[in-house]
């Protein structure tokens, strides 16, 4: 097929609306913009702060932290998670570490350098903005969380440590061994349970939402104002209202069969408020995280992640003899292919994320994996053991080490680990403006729901970092401007509005009541999802358009066997999988087609007919170089360019060679 | 492998609970306990019985969200989450009984699932440095002895499963809020609000019906962290110290 042809192969399942932009960004040199947005926000006056209130759905590091620092500022916030406490949100299982531009180790980082690193690393498909924002903001975070108590690792002369992580040549990772996200999101939860004591936060936990209330004000403009939740140990439906509502409830990497997201983590928050109108941004945008702990059978319930830093010190490598079945530590050195090394010396194994796992696909493709099912490749760490003595490597590994034996039964002191990618994370989201608002005025989107800052790909220690700019720094200076703007002109809580969603949403638990099917996620249910989600992200050399094809036959059919055994007004988790279940499948359909549209590669999305000669994406900026913000359209998705233009950072093919 | 569990069934707080018997034919021993848990609810689905409801969420060790009481041991056999358990701890032919946290500080939901609002409240007393967002000094600022920090990183590792309120013979929570008093009490940043902090908490983790610590330690032994005993001996001393200088 041409370029042409590919450009519109996928017409058949959507239309092309009109451009859209960020009309919120100030323009004027880059290092300024964001000192220029917060002067001109409005403020609002402290006495008037508690009149206003402000749902946030989500507790990891993007909600957990908006709603402390909100609460801390003065208004009324409501908080709600699903979890039973806010401080298990998803935030905790991220590992690796945070990143700051700091330049503690006076290696040549910057704020600039950061950002140019962001930019680079998501393929040039983000806002330069917002990245520079991401960057300037990091050095904050890092002041707010030791001041919070947060124990990152420290030298023996008390100051912080740091360390490298793929994609970038300095090292500016924050972490605290390899619980980083454990220590930041409790920081962010005793932080919120501090506002709960106050009385500034009114905590939900066990709460999901279920739709977005939008009500017209007294100009007839649509205004985000509430929500419908289910609590769910009594099963009740309820209607909640605010001024504003902050969807910071986290990515949807769960639309896979199998991927390192927490059993509960949904998509039902952002796609409800994508079918009231906001709009989906990059939605196939999805990151393949490179180490993580291979699979073992078809019960398995979720895949377990291991930090990237363990790609620091180990060393990375298959047989080089397709089929080569001997025990590792008998396949002698020269008979070892360590590819990283070789084919990206100046990264060796610390390439980005995209690239390792897309290298580590392409040795198994060519049968040189190894474990079960030749899905697997070496991470070895024989040498850094030599190097550095067994007591150095625990120190620095121990607990992955520990995870590692626990999973496997396989020690990874002696012989090497196995790992192989996985679906960790996706850039892709509600689309924002600059001011983190979506399309729906009064609906702002903060963390991974957001179509982020990140691009087409992420660098590591980089998520953490945009969930805790946005929740503290970003939201609390954007969300008084709009407030301050006279949102609160009818309580909505009478209007008619609020209680349409809430029978519907009452009828949709019914449904799902009476129908009965398989429980869990077995394989036969979900094959859809992952069909579906693989075409999206890298699996797409079996063509493109291969798995829409066969997208709304199954979806129907798990739709139909989905069950949720028992009453309706109960803890009944049948239930509360079975409604998570059908917004992934809804939305795996739109991945699809966002995939089959974008007729190029750019980091974690990857098209065979779109690659150099040494196999690397091949992105096509003269006709993709744009955010792709979708909305739902009557019979068909529609679709809503938003150009990018870079004036800072020069767009060129990524190299890591 | 085969396995027959008794599950603790109950169907809401006020009900009263049993133990039922189930059997399952195919364990697999590379499962972990609750993809056990979720093969058997898979098969009481299909027979047109109600699943057994228990918490999980991360399933990597790290969120607290699971815990089950296994043949009287909290998180069962091995110094692990319940998540982190895999069936190759047990063999053929083994009866196993699982059990949801005991304690009076944690009311029943359902099943297995228990209500540990109370741990939040605890926090919510006091468990935190009182610092605004914003008015954080540069981080460097504040140098922290490495073994400090080291010390402070071990007891801020607990997850919050109450896992410790589980073995405890008196449903104590106080390896849970000690933890916390000795993270944020070994830190420089931490020293303001040091001894208020720790008399709150103790007051907290008292109304919330938990019991007394009288130093058996089955809580320590229990702790899929390894949380150490000492962090209640620096609680402790750090109680006397503020309650001498009044601030009780």
């Amino acid at each position: 097929m041409t370029q042409d042809t590919l450009n519109t192969a996928s017409l058949e399942f959507h239309d092309v609306g009109e451009d859209i932009h960020d009309d919120a960004a100030p323009s004027g040199p880059i290092e300024r913009r964001w000192d220029e947005r917060k002067f001109s926000a409005k403020l609002v006056n402290p006495a008037n702060r508690r009149k206003m209130s402000v749902i946030i759905v989500g507790t990891g590091l993007a909600g957990g932290a908006a709603a402390a620092t909100l609460g801390e500022a003065g208004y009324h916030v409501k908080s709600f998670c699903y979890q039973d406490s806010p401080r298990r949100a998803h935030s905790i299982a991220a590992q690796g570490g945070i990143n700051a531009a700091k330049n503690y180790r006076n290696d040549g980082d910057s704020i600039y350098r950061l950002f140019y690193d962001t930019v680079k690393g998501g393929d040039f498909r983000s806002r330069e903005s917002n990245s520079y924002r991401l960057a300037q903001v990091s050095v904050n975070i890092i002041d707010q969380c030791v001041a919070q108590g947060v124990p990152f690792a420290r030298e023996y002369g008390g100051l912080l440590d740091n360390r490298s992580f793929g994609g970038v040549q300095v090292s500016r990772t924050f972490y605290a061994r390899g619980q980083t996200g454990q220590q930041l999101l409790i920081g962010a939860y005793q932080a919120l349970e501090r506002q709960i004591a106050a009385g500034t936060v009114e905590m939900h936990s066990r709460h999901e939402m279920l739709d977005l209330i939008m009500v017209p004000d007294a100009d007839g403009t649509e205004r985000a104002r509430g929500i419908i939740a289910r609590d769910l140990v009594t099963g009740e439906i309820e209607t909640h209202t605010a001024d504003a509502v902050v969807l910071c409830s986290g990515g949807y990497g769960n639309v896979y069969f199998l991927s390192t997201n927490a059993m509960g983590s949904n998509v039902t928050a952002t796609w409800r408020a994508h079918r009231r109108g906001a709009y989906m941004g990059n939605p196939c945008y999805t990151q393949i995280h490179p180490t993580c702990i291979p699979v073992s059978g078809d019960y398995q319930s979720k895949l377990t992640l291991m930090s990237e830093s363990l790609r620091n010190d180990g060393r990375i490598w298959v047989p080089k003899k397709a089929g080569d079945d001997r025990h590792p530590r008998d396949i002698p050195e020269d008979e070892r292919d360590y590819y990283l090394e070789r084919i990206y010396p100046a990264f060796g194994n610390l390439v980005p994320r995209d690239i390792a796992s897309r290298a580590a696909k392409y040795q198994c493709d060519d049968g040189k994996g190894v474990g079960p099912g030749g899905l697997g490749v070496y991470l070895d760490f024989a040498d850094a053991i030599e190097r550095m003595g067994r007591k150095t490597v625990e120190a620095k590994y121990g607990n992955l080490f520990d995870m590692y034996a626990r999973i496997t039964g396989e020690d990874p002191y002696t012989e090497p680990m196995r790992i192989y990618p996985a679906v960790h994370y996706v850039m892709g989201g509600l689309w924002v403006d600059y001011d983190l608002q979506s399309n729906l005025t009064g609906l702002f989107v903060g963390g991974e729901a957001n179509f982020s800052d990140q691009g087409a790909n992420r660098l590591g220690a980089s998520a953490l970092m945009q969930g805790l700019a946005d929740g503290y720094f970003v939201l609390p200076s954007t969300l008084p401007d709009y407030l301050s703007a006279g949102a609160v002109r009818a309580r909505p809580d009478d209007h008619p509005r609020s209680s349409r969603p809430v029978r519907r949403s009452r009828s949709g638990s019914r449904s799902c009541c009476r129908s009965t099917g398989p429980a869990r996620s077995t394989p036969s249910t979900a094959s859809s999802a992952t069909s579906c989600g693989s075409t999206a992200a890298w699996s797409a050399p079996r063509g493109p358009d291969q798995g829409h094809r066969h997208d709304p036959g199954p979806q129907e059919r798990v739709l139909d066997q989905r069950q949720g055994h028992g009453r309706g007004p109960d803890l009944n988790q049948a239930l509360e999988r079975a409604g998570r279940r059908g917004r992934l499948l809804e939305l795996g359909e739109l991945m699809c087609i966002d995939a089959l549209h974008r007729a190029e590669s750019c980091g974690g999305h990857f098209r065979a007919e779109s690659q150099t000669e040494d196999g690397e994406a091949l992105r096509h900026d003269d006709q993709f170089a744009y955010v792709a913000a979708w909305s739902s359209g009557d019979e068909k998705p529609v679709l809503h360019k938003e150009p990018l233009e870079y004036e800072y950072v020069e767009m060129k093919a990524r190299s890591y060679k | 492998m085969r396995i027959t569990v008794n599950v603790w069934r109950q169907k809401n707080a006020d009900a009263k609970g049993s133990m039922v018997s189930y059997a399952l034919d195919d364990v697999v021993e590379d499962m972990s306990f609750l993809e056990m848990l979720d093969v058997l609810n898979e098969q009481l689905t299909l027979a047109g019985e109600e699943p057994v409801a228990f918490d999980s969420d991360c399933r990597e060790g790290i969120c607290g969200s699971c815990g089950v009481v296994i043949n009287g041991v909290p998180h069962g056999p091995e110094v692990t989450t319940t998540c982190q358990l895999h069936m190759r701890s047990f063999k053929d032919g083994d009866v196993i009984d699982i059990e949801p946290w005991r304690g009076a500080g944690f009311p029943i939901v359902k099943d297995l699932v228990v209500d540990r609002g109370a741990f939040d409240r605890i926090i919510a007393a006091g468990g935190y440095i009182s610092v605004n967002t914003g008015s954080a000094p540069e981080a460097n600022n504040l140098p922290v002895p490495k073994e400090d920090a080291d010390h402070a990183f071990e007891a801020a590792t607990c997850i919050g499963c109450g896992a410790c309120v589980a073995a405890c013979p008196n449903g104590s929570a106080m390896l849970f809020t000690a933890a916390k008093v000795t993270h944020l009490g070994l830190l420089p940043q931490g020293q303001p609000e040091r001894e208020s902090r720790v008399v709150s908490m103790v007051e907290q983790h008292d109304a919330e019906g938990f019991g007394s610590c009288t130093n058996i330690g089955e809580c320590t032994a229990a702790c899929p962290k390894g949380i150490p005993l000492d962090v209640i001996s620096r609680l402790n001393r750090d109680l006397l110290g503020a309650l001498a200088a009044g601030k009780a």
